[in-house]
């Protein structure tokens, strides 16, 4: 029962919050509304009870990458678009990808419903204390059998890193 | 009975601590943030050779509760052209970050808000660095370039330490082996000492990087700027500059609090596993009841009525916490109960001292400017940081797995980490000479600024 | 060639008002910035303006002397010492010896509070809060050996033509040697807060650096000038008062970075109170005031004087046609002159060392716009 509230009210938030934000016409109330779609599904995680991939949203999506974009913002005219139309051109073709979107969505849910153990929208939390700590868990993991995938992302993004600051040196 | 109301009991029977500590939490940390106001104000005044207030309540205690009130009375003003909702929301988003960082600490083996959560530390870091939003929020909504500005300083600064700062404290936790707050505190018992004494290097980094993420001086340039630059909370007035401030004073008991938790023992008294310094034990009773004696002592003598009886309320709420902490020591049924009374007030001295090294530094220390800063931080902090990780881990893997005595292995990666930060600053000096901050002008200026 | 910078805006002013912690008084600067960096300074000066000079036009000589206290008002008898010197070449009279001695000890005392208060303030704009209520506690005491002597602690108007008005009260050898014995412990306490602070020397090595070429083109004076590497300093190259009867150095920099200028001024602190310490110990007895009549009427001519105040050369320019009342008198203010080399040293540095700049040239606005 209390499983329930809780998830209402993070999934209640999060898709108010994602509804506002892209229909704000202020960039930076979207954004702050985006910060808010990010926490509540953060929430969900945490009621699934990953408690690592929820401060990892946090820490990462929230403190990283929302910052970034807060940023970006900030440093860019907004004048611009303030004044500009807020429904692009494509408004059919991107009606048309939402509704298939839609129905994949909701084709999987249907089915979800047969399987035992699971309930309709609503999957059932984890009992406490069955899985083992998440950070240990996914830390075994992550560095014994998925090692060299794990080596090429952090080579990835040590280029990305590289390659952001090389054009950055170049324009100054 | 009615479902609902079934479960709504349940709720509460099983969650009424949480709330309860929550609740205490919201309602007593302001305070708190207040009073440490009050204790840097006085401290200051010490270094200073001067008395600090002295007007407000004995000896200037009541000072933070007029502050509040004068400040809850201002006219709120709200800039014309600023964004209502974020400017109403950034005040709010830092101390609600302070806050609900601080639900994540533990006080004492059985005083915490949160069940300890498996992520307890990376819980508070996390979720204190969500303040990080509260600046540039802030900043955006004062709707001034200068002060767009500022903020976008200040963030810079603060995520820049928060690196160096993350991984300083993943030393520490390489010794503790878990991220729960109970049980890093556990480990330090076990090993019978402080990771500070194990692990100095890392502590010290995170001190430094501490002082820098809740913009103390030496790193106040952010906000001491503002003489030139508005700074981000130029454009607060009255209860909402109120929670930022308390907030920046909420963020220094939290990073207090995770130094304390992972570096200095929690709520451990010092030498907890040694038998002959058991009668530690006794000080935190014995100090509340100075404390309080004193306060008697000093109760006659105020000239006003009000402050008689606020010096009377003080002695008789150290009165009260004397027996809740003397009673388990005198009555033998309740000795279990000892390390948890006990320990909150080991913590709270803790974070006491760490706060008050921060106050010491910031009316020492001239300031650093902002380029400077960003230096230290990237060059010398972060490399120094990653290096002290390697060498902890290789220390902890030469005592788990090859048996070395776990004082020597330590021994040597402090000494390893001191020789690279030696290699480090040596360098940087190389660098910093010839390269002062003043880049001597590309052309020979022949503009003339004086001509019209 | 304006670069651009990432906000679109190329090259902007920013004004540091004349209401400003950290101008030292109402002066106005108007930088103009490339981003960070400063690429030019115009000062606007003029707000504390009061006409000192035309006044005189219109005083007796008498008169006029508590008008010069007002100019350098952190450093009043120094201004006092200059302009009752020039009067007295004008009459041809000379002190006599034992209010030339006097008057060395309560310049040279002088000295040392006007250096306390830049030592105090400029630690303050640089961030560290602790040196100010150091240095004032330090002036505190002198500014008590003042106030027994000649009643005021600021605006002194200790000296007279001719000598000086009031005797040295008894205690005053006393007062000034128990002042000098402690001091070098306090100095000791400035020296520990700063000297090898790596934040301190970081922020002022380097900073707003000037060659002695362009001191001596812009005519800089004072520890600007000498922490630029000229020895060149008017108590010992033109002694006046008593300064050629004791033995002191001048100390010299070699950068004439800010870091210098700050290591010249505390050791000339240091050298004052060892020109007090040998001057108390034998003040020569005698008259205090020369033979000078009650109404001064210089015969016409011109004077020029001046002398080494703690901020620079002081010079008084004076025009007499005979009368009881100057026909000219022309101020030579250190402050202004040293503040024209703010634009030569705020060039290329950053927005946050302009501060620091300003407060090393350590300027008084009422010296600056008389």
């Amino acid at each position: 029962m209390l499983d329930k509230v809780i998830f209402f009210f993070f999934a209640g938030v999060a898709i108010l919050s994602a509804a506002l934000m892209v229909t704000r016409r202020n960039a930076m109330h979207s954004a702050v509304f985006l910060i808010t779609t990010l926490l509540a599904t953060a929430g969900i995680f945490l009621q699934l009870r990953a408690e690592f991939i929820f401060i990892a949203q946090v820490i990462l999506y929230v403190g990283g990458i929302m910052v970034l974009f807060i940023f970006v913002i900030m440093l860019v005219s907004l004048d611009v678009a303030l004044h500009q139309v807020q429904f692009s051109r494509q408004k059919w073709v991107a009606l048309f990808v939402t509704l298939a979107l839609a129905a994949e969505v909701g084709v999987m849910l249907w089915s979800s419903r047969q399987v035992p153990g699971q309930g309709f929208l609503v999957p059932n939390a984890m009992p406490a204390g069955k899985l083992p700590a998440n950070t240990e868990a996914l830390a075994g993991r992550l560095f014994d059998a998925y090692l060299l995938p794990f080596e090429i992302a952090s080579v990835l993004l040590l280029v990305a890193m590289v390659g952001a600051v090389v054009m950055a040196k170049k324009r100054t | 009975m009615h479902p609902t109301l079934h479960a709504v009991l349940v709720f509460l029977q099983t969650w009424w601590v949480e709330l309860v500590s929550g609740v205490v939490i919201v309602a007593v940390v302001p305070l708190v943030a207040g009073y440490l106001v009050l204790m840097e104000r006085k401290l200051m005044a010490d270094m200073q050779a001067r008395l600090g207030p002295m007007r407000v309540g004995p000896h200037g205690l009541l000072q933070p509760i007029a502050d509040a009130v004068k400040l809850l009375i201002k006219e709120d003003i709200i800039p014309d052209h600023a964004d209502k909702m974020i400017f109403w929301l950034a005040p709010v988003t830092s101390m609600t970050a302070a806050l609900t960082a601080l639900g994540g600490i533990a006080f004492g083996p059985s005083f915490l808000v949160a069940r300890d959560i498996n992520v307890g530390l990376l819980f508070v870091v996390g979720v204190s660095s969500m303040g990080l939003l509260g600046i540039m929020l802030g900043g955006w909504a004062s709707n001034s370039h200068y002060s767009i500005i500022g903020a976008l300083r200040s963030t810079a600064q603060l995520v820049s330490y928060e690196t160096a700062g993350g991984l300083a404290l993943i030393s520490g936790l390489l010794l503790a082996g878990t991220l729960k707050i109970r049980a890093i505190v556990d480990a330090q018992e076990q090993y019978g000492v402080w990771f500070v004494f194990l692990a100095p290097v890392a502590f010290f980094i995170y001190l430094v990087a501490s002082i820098a993420e809740t913009n103390r001086a030496p790193f106040d340039l952010p906000e001491a700027e503002s003489e030139l630059v508005a700074g981000y909370m130029t454009e607060y007035s009255g209860f909402r500059w109120a929670l930022y401030f308390l907030g920046e004073y909420t963020n220094m008991i939290v990073v207090g609090a995770v130094a304390a938790t992972l570096f200095l023992g929690g709520w451990l008294r010092p030498f907890p596993n040694v038998r002959w310094m058991n009668w530690l034990d006794a000080v935190p009773a014995l100090f509340t009841a100075a404390v309080g004696a004193y306060s008697v002592y000093r109760a006659g003598k105020q000239p006003v009525r009000v402050q008689v009886w606020f010096m009377w309320g003080v002695a008789l709420a150290c009165f009260v916490v004397v027996l809740i902490l003397a009673a388990p020591l005198v009555v033998a049924p309740l000795k279990f109960m000892v390390p948890g009374l006990n320990g909150v007030f080991w913590f709270l001295l803790k974070i006491t001292a760490y706060i008050y090294l921060f106050m010491w530094l910031r009316f020492t220390l001239p300031r650093y400017r902002f380029d400077q800063l960003m230096h230290l931080g990237w060059y010398i902090l972060i490399p120094l940081a990653i290096v002290n990780v390697l060498a902890v881990g290789v220390a902890v893997i030469l005592e788990t797995a090859y048996g070395w005595n776990r004082w020597l292995a330590m021994l040597l990666a402090t000494v390893i980490t001191l020789a690279v930060a030696l290699f480090l600053l040596r360098l940087n000096d190389k660098r910093a000479a010839p390269a002062s901050s003043a880049t001597p002008p590309e052309e020979p200026s022949a503009e003339d600024f004086y001509a019209g | 060639m304006q670069n651009q910078t990432l906000l679109g805006a190329d090259e902007l002013v920013l004004n540091m008002g004349p209401q400003h912690p950290s101008t030292h008084g109402v002066l106005r600067v108007k930088l103009k910035l490339d981003g960070e960096r400063v690429r030019g300074t115009e000062c606007v000066i003029g707000y504390l303006h009061r006409g000192v000079e035309k006044i005189a036009e219109n005083r007796s000589y008498q008169q006029f002397a508590p008008y010069v206290d007002r100019m350098d008002y952190v450093a009043a008898v120094s201004n006092g010492l200059g302009y009752c010197e020039a009067v007295e070449k004008l009459l041809n009279v000379e002190a006599p010896p034992r209010a030339k001695v006097i008057r060395t000890i309560m310049t040279e005392l002088q000295r040392i509070a006007s250096h306390l208060i830049w030592l105090g303030t400029h630690a303050l704009d640089i961030g560290a809060l602790t040196p100010l209520f150091y240095c004032f506690r330090e002036r505190e005491e002198i500014l008590k050996i003042f106030e027994k002597y000649c009643g005021a602690r600021l605006t002194t108007h200790a000296f007279r033509i001719g000598g000086l008005q009031y005797e040295a009260y008894d205690s005053f050898e006393k007062d000034v040697e128990r002042f000098c014995k402690d001091f070098e412990r306090h100095i000791q306490e400035y020296v520990d807060l700063l000297t090898g602070n790596s934040i301190w020397i970081g922020r002022t090595r380097n900073v707003g650096v000037l060659s002695v070429e362009d001191c001596i083109a812009l005519g800089a004076s004072g520890p600007v000038l000498r922490a630029s590497g000229v020895q060149w300093d008017l108590r010992k190259a033109q002694p006046y008062a008593a300064y050629d009867q004791y033995k002191f150095e001048i100390p010299v920099g070699t950068n004439g970075d800010t870091y210098d200028r700050y290591m010249v001024r505390m050791e000339e602190m240091r050298q004052s109170r060892l020109i007090c310490l040998q001057a108390i110990e034998k003040i020569p007895a005698g008259p205090i005031l020369g033979k000078v009549g009650k109404v001064l009427k210089p015969p016409a001519g011109e004077v020029y004087h001046s002398i080494e105040a703690p901020k620079g050369i002081l010079g008084y320019y004076i025009v007499s046609d005979g009368t009881t009342q100057p026909y000219r008198v022309r101020i030579r203010p250190p402050s202004f002159i040293n503040l024209q080399a703010l634009d030569k040293m705020a060039r290329g540095h950053l927005v946050a060392d302009v501060v620091a700049i300003i407060g090393t040239l350590d300027i008084v606005l009422g010296e600056v716009d008389r």
